[in-house]
C-alpha cells in the first residue's frame, strides 16, 4: 500500500521518536513508526529489546518519556482514553482471570469503550459481537465457559474482543506464545487477514517472515532494521541482534531462515 | 438469557427482603404477630391510628424495626464493598473484614470514642473512615511492595486485621470501663445490639450514595476482568476509578462499621453466590448482591438473638462460622484453576 504524507499529519497511529525511561535507563530509545492502513507489521527483536512496552506505548497504557504517539496527527494523551480506545484495540500475550464468564461475555468487553454508563447493550453491540465472534470462528462456543477453552481457542476469544472494539488499530504482544505450530499459523493467518491495521510482536523470525508487510527489529530498545522480511531478514542482521549464524533463502519476498550450529569450540 | 432476568431477580429480592424484615421482627421473646407489624408501621407512617399498646408499639418500632433494617443495610452494604472490592483487585477473597479494612475502622472510632481523638469535634464515622482509609492504603502498600499476588494481598490484609484489632482491644480495654468487655466484642466481632433510627437512617443514606456510584461504574468494574492494563486499553482510567472506587467501599464500610461493628465474611459470601445467579457482569451482579447479603443477614442476625435465647451471640461469630468454610471453598477453587 502507499501510504499519504510521509509524516507530519500522518492518519492513524504513529512512534515519533519515542522513548520511554524504566529503572534509570531507555527500555524504548527513540523509536519511529508508522504503519500504514490496513498492513500488518511484524516487531522482532530479543526478549529485553523493548517490543511489548513499545506496544503499551503505541496503546496509550504508558505515556511516552520522550517523543510523542499521534493518532492521527493528534497526541494520543491527548485524545482520551475512552476514544483511543474506540480506535485501538489490543491483545496481550497471555490473558487470564478467576471469574467465570462465558466466551460471549469475553467478547462484549470490548464494547465497553462504545457504551455510556447507565446505558443498556445495543443492537450495535449485539452485531459487533457477533461479527466478531464469527470472524474468528468462536459461534458455536460462545455460550461455553472461557475456562474450558484451549490456549489457542482463549486467544481467538481475546481477538474477538479486540474486534468488539471495532478498531482501525490492533496490537498484539505474542499473540502465538504458548501454541502449538498449527494454533500459531491458524492465529497468524486471522491476523494478517484482518482488515485492519495491525502490529504485532513476534518471537519466531519465519513466521514472521511468513505473515508480515513489514518488520521493525528491536534491538536494546533502539530500531535496528526496517522494511520487508526480504530486506531486513538478512543473515548479518540476524548474527547481529540475535548473536545466532543462520542461512536464508529467499522466495519471492519470504525468506526461510534456519539456523545453523554453533562451530566446535576451539579453546577446550 | 442471563440479562432478561435481572429484573426478576430485582423484583424478587426485593420481596423476598420485605417479608423477611416483617417476619424477623415478629421473632423474638415477646410475642409480636405480623399484624402487629403492620399496626406500627401503619400507625408510625401515618396511615393509621396505634391499636397496639405503647409498649408492644415500642418493640416493633423502636427496638425491633430499627435492628431488622439495620441488619438488612449491613448486609446490603458489606456485600456490595465485597463484590467491588473483588473486582477492583481481581482477588476473590477481597472483602472488607478480610482485607482489614473493617478492623482499621473500628480501631478509629474506638479512638474517637475512647481516646477522645478530635477533642469531641470529630463525629465517630469520620474516625472510621480515617481508619479505614488507612488500613486499605496499609495494606495496598504492603501487598504492592510483595508483588501484589492473590495470596499477598490476602496476607497483607491478615496482618492489617491483626494490627488494628490488636490496637483496638488494646484501647477498649486500657480504657477502664466497666463496659470493656463487651465493647471489645463489639469492635471486633460485629454486633446489632445498639441499632436506632439514626445508625438505619445514616448507613442507609451513605449505602445509596455508594451503590450509585457503583452501579455508574459497573461497565467500568466489567473491564478490570483481564487485569488493569486491560482495563487500560479499554479506555478506563485506572488510577482514578481505582481511587474513586475504593475510597467509596472504605467510606460505607466505616459507615457500617461506626453502627454495627466488624461483621466479617458477609462480603465474602454473598457475592459469590449471588454471581451463580447472575454471572461475573456488573450491571446484573451489584443490584442482586445487595438484595442477596440484606437477607442473608436479616436471617442470619435473628438466628443470633434467639437461638441461645435469653443470651444473644454477635452476629459476626455466626457469619464467621458461615464465611471461613466459604473462604476456604473459594481458596480451593482458586486452587484448582491456576
Amino acid at each position: 500500500m502507499t501510504g499519504p504524507a510521509a509524516d507530519g499529519t500522518a492518519p492513524g497511529l504513529r512512534a515519533g521518536r519515542v522513548g520511554r525511561r524504566a529503572g534509570g535507563r531507555f527500555v524504548v530509545d527513540g523509536v519511529t513508526l508508522a504503519p500504514r492502513p490496513g498492513e500488518t507489521v511484524g516487531l522482532l527483536g530479543p526478549n529485553g529489546s523493548g517490543k511489548s512496552t513499545l506496544l503499551k506505548l503505541l496503546a496509550g497504557v504508558l505515556g511516552p518519556s520522550a517523543g510523542v504517539v499521534t493518532l492521527d496527527g493528534r497526541p494520543l494523551a491527548q485524545v482520551g482514553r475512552r476514544a483511543a480506545a474506540r480506535r485501538i484495540a489490543t491483545v496481550d500475550q497471555h490473558a487470564y482471570t478467576q471469574n467465570e464468564l462465558t466466551v460471549r461475555e469475553v467478547v462484549a468487553l470490548g464494547r465497553i469503550p462504545h457504551r455510556r454508563p447507565w446505558s443498556a447493550v445495543s443492537g450495535d453491540d449485539a452485531r459487533a459481537v457477533a461479527a466478531a465472534l464469527a470472524r474468528t470462528g468462536l459461534t458455536a462456543l460462545a455460550d461455553r465457559s472461557w475456562h474450558t477453552l484451549s490456549g489457542g481457542e482463549r486467544q481467538r476469544a481475546q481477538i474477538a474482543r479486540a474486534l468488539a472494539q471495532e478498531p482501525r488499530e490492533l496490537l498484539l504482544d505474542e499473540p502465538t506464545n504458548h501454541l502449538d505450530i498449527q494454533h500459531q499459523l491458524d492465529l497468524l493467518e486471522l491476523i494478517a487477514g484482518l482488515p485492519v491495521t495491525t502490529v504485532v510482536a513476534l518471537h519466531d523470525l519465519n513466521l514472521a517472515a511468513l505473515y508480515c508487510d513489514r518488520l521493525l527489529v528491536l534491538a536494546g530498545g533502539r530500531a535496528v532494521a526496517e522494511g520487508t522480511p526480504g530486506e531486513v531478514l538478512t543473515p548479518a542482521l540476524i548474527e547481529r541482534v540475535y548473536g545466532v549464524r543462520a542461512e536464508v533463502t529467499d522466495d519471492g519476498g519470504r525468506p526461510t531462515i534456519r539456523y545453523l550450529r554453533r562451530p566446535p569450540t576451539a579453546d577446550r | 438469557m442471563r440479562a432478561a432476568r435481572v429484573p426478576l431477580l430485582t423484583a424478587a429480592g426485593t420481596a423476598v427482603l420485605a417479608v423477611s424484615v416483617a417476619l424477623a421482627v415478629t421473632v423474638g421473646p415477646a410475642d409480636i404477630s405480623p399484624s402487629d407489624v403492620w399496626a406500627s408501621l401503619a400507625a408510625h407512617l401515618g396511615l393509621g391510628h396505634g391499636t397496639l399498646t405503647p409498649l408492644r408499639d415500642g418493640i416493633v418500632w423502636d427496638l425491633r424495626m430499627p435492628r431488622t433494617l439495620l441488619a438488612a443495610v449491613c448486609g446490603a452494604g458489606l456485600a456490595l464493598c465485597g463484590a467491588v472490592m473483588q473486582s477492583l483487585l481481581r482477588n476473590p477473597l477481597a472483602d472488607p473484614f478480610v482485607l482489614g479494612v473493617s478492623s482499621g475502622a473500628s480501631t478509629g472510632a474506638v479512638a474517637v470514642i475512647v481516646l477522645g481523638v478530635g477533642g469531641g469535634a470529630v463525629p465517630l464515622s469520620v474516625g472510621a473512615f480515617a481508619g479505614a482509609l488507612l488500613a486499605f492504603a496499609l495494606v495496598l502498600l504492603l501487598s504492592h511492595s510483595l508483588g501484589a499476588s492473590m495470596d499477598r494481598v490476602v496476607l497483607s490484609g491478615v496482618a492489617a486485621m491483626q494490627l488494628f484489632s490488636a490496637l483496638t482491644s488494646l484501647t477498649v480495654l486500657t480504657s477502664a470501663d466497666a463496659e470493656t468487655t463487651r465493647g471489645v466484642m463489639f469492635w471486633l466481632l460485629g454486633s446489632l445490639t445498639g441499632a436506632d433510627w439514626t445508625a438505619v437512617v445514616l448507613c442507609a443514606a451513605v449505602l445509596a450514595v455508594v451503590l450509585a456510584v457503583c452501579l455508574l461504574n459497573s461497565a467500568t468494574l466489567d473491564a478490570f476482568t483481564f487485569g488493569e492494563e486491560a482495563a487500560a486499553a479499554l479506555g478506563v482510567r485506572v488510577a482514578r476509578t481505582r481511587l474513586v472506587l475504593l475510597c467509596a467501599t472504605a467510606l460505607l464500610t466505616a459507615a457500617l462499621v461506626s453502627c454495627a461493628g466488624a461483621i466479617g465474611f458477609v462480603g465474602l459470601v454473598l457475592p459469590h453466590a449471588t454471581r451463580a445467579l447472575t454471572g461475573t457482569a456488573h450491571a446484573r451482579l451489584l443490584p442482586v448482591t445487595v438484595l442477596t447479603g440484606a437477607v442473608f443477614l436479616v436471617w442470619v442476625d435473628t438466628l443470633a438473638r434467639t437461638v441461645l435465647d435469653p443470651r444473644e451471640i454477635p452476629v459476626g461469630v455466626v457469619t464467621s462460622l458461615i464465611g471461613v468454610p466459604a473462604f476456604v471453598a473459594v481458596l480451593y477453587r482458586g486452587r484448582r484453576r491456576a
